[in-house]
């Protein structure tokens, strides 16, 4: 008698294991999206039309803001929404449009490096920002500081 | 069904009505679908770069008040104003846009009516914009003297 075995179809659970990263930056560019309508709506509204509107931003104004926690956290989620979700963007764009494999995996490296950085920069910042520098010029200095002018 | 076309070829399908100029094969291209992907690129890509420089000059705070009233200060003038306005038209249009993308994404009825939704993605942008724009030119040629 012959037997003939016939395996289990294998590809769509080997498929299944393995992480479907795709997915969750389509899901990840869908959920950041709204979250930064709200952050970046509530930066633009606070910066540019309430108060002074634009011209009210400089130094002061903004050791003002990151006075206080509230502002620290709504700029930091901004940043870190704001970037990845720009940064998976333009790595779609170079994806549509860059053939040549060498110059695609340049400009992704470059692309993933800059990201990165600010990421890392712009967390800095705002977390190891002094108000009240020590030597400051006090006419740059917001009115908390006890030497602003 | 006359005038219209599955968008997927399951139980899921959608009947979308096909636009009349519509270039053969698609029920997207060269229409209001298609404006609504190349705006959301450009505007994306427009905003990145703005981003890229928005973070490395707000992280002149950290080397000292007067650096960063410097570089500030050279951003408050008119062209510059201008600038501003252009982009936040382009963050609005996004964020509309993208919203409205969602929306075709997770509603049948947003899918038959994407088109209606892209009008009205202009039009809140319109509202949004003639909220905005009088208030920051207001602001930006007000101080022009000082």
């Amino acid at each position: 008698m012959t037997t003939q075995t016939i395996e289990a179809p294998r590809s769509a659970r080997a498929a299944r294991r393995t992480t479907n990263w795709e997915k969750w930056g389509w899901i990840y560019m869908r959920v950041s999206g709204v979250l930064l309508v709200v952050l970046v709506f509530g930066h633009l509204f606070v910066n540019l039309i309430a108060g002074d509107g634009v011209h009210q931003v400089d130094f002061a104004f903004v050791a003002g803001k990151w006075a206080s926690p509230f502002w620290q956290v709504w700029d930091t989620l901004m940043l870190w929404l704001a970037l990845i979700h720009g940064g998976n963007g333009m790595r779609t764009i170079i994806n549509d449009y860059v053939y040549q494999p060498t110059i695609r995996r340049i400009l992704l490296g470059s692309l993933l490096v800059s990201v990165a950085v600010l990421i890392l920069l712009g967390t800095l910042v705002a977390w190891t920002f002094d108000p009240c520098p020590t030597g400051g010029n006090p006419e740059f200095l917001p009115s908390i500081c006890s030497a602003a002018a | 069904m006359s005038g219209t076309a599955g968008v997927v070829a399951d139980d899921r399908s959608v009947d979308v009505p096909v636009p009349r100029t519509r270039i053969a094969g698609t029920v997207y291209r060269g229409r209001e679908g298609m404006w609504s992907w190349v705006l959301h690129r450009i505007t994306g890509v427009a905003i990145f770069f703005f981003l890229l420089v928005h973070v490395m000059d707000t992280a002149l705070v950290r080397l000292s008040p007067e650096a960063y009233d410097a570089v500030i200060g050279t951003y408050k003038t008119p062209l510059m104003g201008l600038g501003e306005a252009g982009l936040v038209g382009a963050i609005v249009f996004h964020a509309y846009n993208g919203l409205r993308i969602i929306a075709v994404d997770f509603s049948r009825w947003a899918v038959r009516h994407q088109r209606l939704l892209f009008w009205v993605v202009l039009g809140l942008w319109a509202v949004t914009m003639a909220g905005f724009l009088p208030r920051h030119l207001m602001v930006v040629f007000s101080e022009l003297g000082e």
